[in-house]
């Protein structure tokens, strides 16, 4: 943080509590500053903005906004864990579950899942009402390293920006439109691109999900000893203001 | 997955061979745009027309000339409805599968296509001669059905006239024959004309009226561009696209953004089911249209601009290249224009390639940037950046027509026209089950049921205003009135009488946004096709009391946390008829006796089980005797 940003900085409050922002930053990062942990899953510390998950929509100036990309202004009152909210994430995280085939008691990412641990943070216990799409999608192993189920796929992006902004590669990429719309990757399969298991965009952080997987390394943690299943997901953003 | 009724693309049950194509042809193809990845529409339509599709080793091709990878091709190839990774046919029919289109016998006329041809929707034939295909409204309803062939419309079919239609083009015609032996000689307004009716019903004082040659930018060329802007802004114009934001707000915006560029697009994408407006414009008002922009060029300073034609209208492509042409001859466009130092401005011509959500202003913009037509993220406005990061100014074809015609009668004269908040004539563009469907000008303010009167719809059960994200009422609701602060309109009316079924239009409306999302974001990408398959199960009788609240709830959602316009207006047909048709809604909704989900079929889901053990359930088979 720069001696000149900090000049420039202005107030606002997130749900009552007054929040210091910089010029040029969005909602969510002032958040991030300040220890409030407003729920996300496409925007990822590192990578652009994409604004596309709409999980972490919130209301400001009475309008409802993504708080990824909305920048802050001053004296601006934003509304974000509240029940309104909160039930519009769950509904977004519902859509998620049932747009691919989520079979969290088989998936190699449990625990350590984004998704699932959003969908446990929004209180997503009961049985949705939402109709299931079951998807029949495509299975990549080809590379010796690396090994794709798109059924798990969110759609995010995160390694889509991570592998063209990180690793100046461009593995991945958005295909499609509407509900067809897919992540796909830089070839005819993933062992035709230049994906490598180091680069940024294959690491566990990236992808929220279980779709990308290295292999040779399932279960090294076991279940029950994983990231989410120590703690609620956002818990570190919000132990910052502790 | 099938989520609408349309089969397109992809799913061709006969295959046809991918054709061989040099990849010195294809370099070609992108040294023609100076290998400007933001040319890739153009770029790949040309590919497309040429070889029927974009192959893999095409893509590598273009993404080698452009600098781009061959996933960012694949981006743009996949995302545009006119653009296929598979081979297309030679000669493409497209049939327009709107709501009135199907009203209208488009069953039959499709009917005739797959019998002569002998393929189905969906399908290329064998010899890679035809792809037949449904396609969203191509803005003929006023002469439905209607279709594409390649290039060319064709209006008004019948089953007759399908099969006549379809057998030519197997005996060897061209699709430009179908309209006129003499299509090489037409000029391109007699050839749209050939084509399309522009059933001009009622021309008002702006637009349709007599307008005098450029006399709006022989004024607007003694003005400062502050005094532009102003009188545009005492005029009372607004845009006529559907938002309705101040036009002279939006340019004021622009000039005052310091910039090295600024740039001026037309949006001539309207693609709302039901609105045709803008092909009238741009058929018998193209130089109003080019004046109108040359206008707001001046206003904001800006050298460049694009009209983005929808590629549905392909058919006006020469047209408007022709007149372009013709300004630039005589001083209207390029440098100096009109003989004024340093008013350089010149437009280019970008078609579209299928896709409704370019319409949305930040979406065009990535079309026009070559990029899949997603809207962009807000902030930035387009007026702060835009086009390429730069100013620039989006308007509708109706809004730089009126303009134009502004700066050469007077704010005033457009002020006194309409009714407060509403200034001025609009175009409305009326079909459905009416006597007279076609184009009127009328001030704002008329009530739905003068409107009804001049049209001959008197016996009209529902109308739909403002198209599928606009508002559908019923006869207690005819007495509103069409301005801005009631019933808001881009310019449609679509009229249905009492033998309609409401839930069919709602369905039809809701698949509509299920093919025409971009699927950028989570709500409209996957909520619009869960509120297509609840609407499903109304039709089917298969809901409860508690679904006309799932529907409201989940349309709610939709609404809240979209990412633009489309997400936060698709579920409208939903929400619309569910509060001025209620009892459509309750007629086929009954509570459930089982207990066991409604859409869930049980005697279905066992009785493959029931076949491998030979013998029947006592729980489920209701007669065991049977």
């Amino acid at each position: 943080m720069s001696g000149t940003r900090r000049e420039t900085g202005f107030s606002f409050t997130i749900d009552g509590v007054e929040v210091t922002a910089y010029a040029g930053q969005t909602i969510m990062e002032a958040a991030d500053e300040a220890g409030v942990y407003i729920p996300r899953l496409c925007d990822h510390q590192g990578l652009r903005h994409q604004g596309s998950c709409r999980v972490c929509t919130v209301k400001a100036g009475g309008r409802s906004v993504a708080a990824c990309t909305q920048p802050a202004a001053p004296g601006q009152a934003v509304e974000n864990e509240t029940k309104h909210l909160n039930k519009m994430r769950r509904d977004l995280v519902e859509m998620l579950f049932h747009e691919g085939n989520h079979l969290c008691p088989i998936c190699e990412a449990s625990g350590n899942c984004e998704l699932q641990a959003m969908a446990y943070r929004l209180d997503m216990t009961e049985t949705t009402r939402f109709p299931y799409l079951e998807p029949c999608r495509p299975l990549d192993a080809s590379h010796p390293d690396i090994a794709l189920d798109t059924n798990r796929c969110i759609s995010c992006g995160r390694c889509i920006r991570a592998s063209q902004d990180v690793d100046g590669k461009g593995v991945f990429g958005y295909v499609g439109r509407g509900i067809h719309r897919r992540v796909a990757v830089n070839g005819e399969n993933l062992a035709e691109t230049d994906a490598e298991v180091t680069d940024h965009a294959i690491s566990q952080e990236v992808c929220p999900v279980g779709c990308i997987i290295r292999k040779r390394v399932g279960f090294v943690t076991p279940i029950g000893e994983r990231e989410f299943d120590q703690g609620l997901i956002g818990q570190e953003i919000e132990e910052k203001r502790k | 997955m099938e989520y609408g009724r349309r089969k397109s693309g992809g799913s061709s049950a006969t295959v046809c061979e991918v054709p061989y194509v040099p990849d010195a042809e294809i370099a070609g193809i992108c040294k023609t745009y100076g290998n400007d990845k933001h040319r890739m529409l153009d770029i790949l339509r040309e590919v497309q027309d040429r070889y029927r599709c974009i192959a893999p080793s095409t893509m590598e091709k273009i993404a080698a000339s452009t600098g781009l990878t061959r996933i960012e091709v694949e981006g743009v190839a996949s995302f545009y409805s006119f653009l296929s990774l598979t081979p297309r046919g030679r000669i493409s029919i497209r049939l327009c599968d709107d709501i009135v289109d199907r009203y209208s016998g488009l069953e039959e006329v499709t009917k005739a296509f797959e019998d002569v041809l002998g393929i189905e929707v969906g399908e290329t034939s064998s010899d890679g001669a035809y792809s037949l295909e449904y396609t969203p409204c191509i803005g003929m309803c006023d002469q439905a059905p209607a279709a594409m062939v390649n290039d060319v419309v064709l209006t008004r079919l019948t089953s007759e006239s399908a099969r006549s239609f379809a057998e030519a083009l197997k005996a060897g015609q061209s699709p430009e024959h179908l309209v006129s032996d003499r299509f090489e000689v037409l000029t391109p307004h007699d050839r749209a004309l050939r084509m399309v009716d522009n059933n001009i019903r009622h021309a008002g004082e702006v637009l349709l009226g007599p307008v005098p040659d450029d006399a709006g930018l022989n004024h607007a060329v003694g003005m400062t561009p502050t005094q532009i802007i102003t009188a545009i802004e005492e005029s009372g114009l607004r845009g006529c696209g559907g938002a309705g934001f101040t036009t002279g707000r939006k340019w004021r915006f622009a000039a005052s953004e310091r910039a090295e560029k600024h740039f001026v697009i037309c949006n001539a994408d309207e693609g709302e089911p039901g609105t045709f407006k803008d092909r009238v414009l741009l058929t018998e008002r193209p130089h109003l249209v080019i004046e109108g922009m040359s206008i707001a060029a001046r206003a904001v300073g800006a050298r460049e601009g694009i009209l983005y034609l929808r590629g549905e209208y392909v058919y006006l492509r020469d047209l408007l290249q022709q007149v372009l042409e013709e300004r630039r001859r005589r001083g209207l466009l390029g440098e100096n224009i009109l003989g004024v130092k340093g008013f350089n401005f010149d437009v280019r011509l970008q078609l579209g390639a299928g896709a409704y959500i370019c319409g949305e202003e930040g979406a065009l913009i990535s079309s026009c940037e070559g990029l899949p037509g997603e809207p962009k993220t807000r902030p930035p406005f387009p007026v702060n950046r835009g086009y390429l990061g730069y100013p620039t100014v989006v308007n509708n074809v109706e809004t730089f027509c009126h303009a134009a015609r502004i700066l050469d009668r007077g704010a005033k004269w457009f002020h006194d026209m309409g009714t407060e908040g509403s200034h001025g004539t609009k175009l409305f563009s009326i079909c459905g089950d009416c006597l007279n469907p076609g184009i009127y000008e009328l001030p704002y303010g008329h009530t739905v049921w003068e409107i009804l009167e001049r049209v001959g719809g008197e016996d009209a059960a529902a109308v739909q205003v403002g198209g599928p994200s606009g508002t559908m009422i019923a006869r207690d609701s005819f007495h509103r009135k069409l301005t801005f602060d009631d019933l808001a309109t881009g310019g449609a009316v679509i009229v249905f009488n009492g033998e309609r079924n409401i839930l069919e239009i709602v369905e039809y409306y809701m698949s509509f946004f299920v093919h025409e999302s971009c699927g950028y974001c989570t709500p409209c990408r996957v909520g619009n096709v869960f509120l297509q398959k609840a609407i499903q199960k109304f039709r089917k009788g298969l809901a409860n009391p508690e679904d006309v609240e799932y529907l409201k709830d989940l349309s709610g959602t939709i609404i809240e946390t979209s990412r633009c316009g489309l997400g936060m207006t698709s579920p409208n047909p939903v929400l619309t008829t569910l509060q001025n048709f209620p009892l459509v809604y309750s007629a086929v909704t009954k509570p459930s006796k089982d207990g066991i989900r409604d859409t869930f079929d049980i005697q279905s889901a066992i009785d493959g089980a029931r076949k491998i053990a030979k013998r029947r359930s006592y729980i489920f088979d209701r007669d065991f005797t049977q």
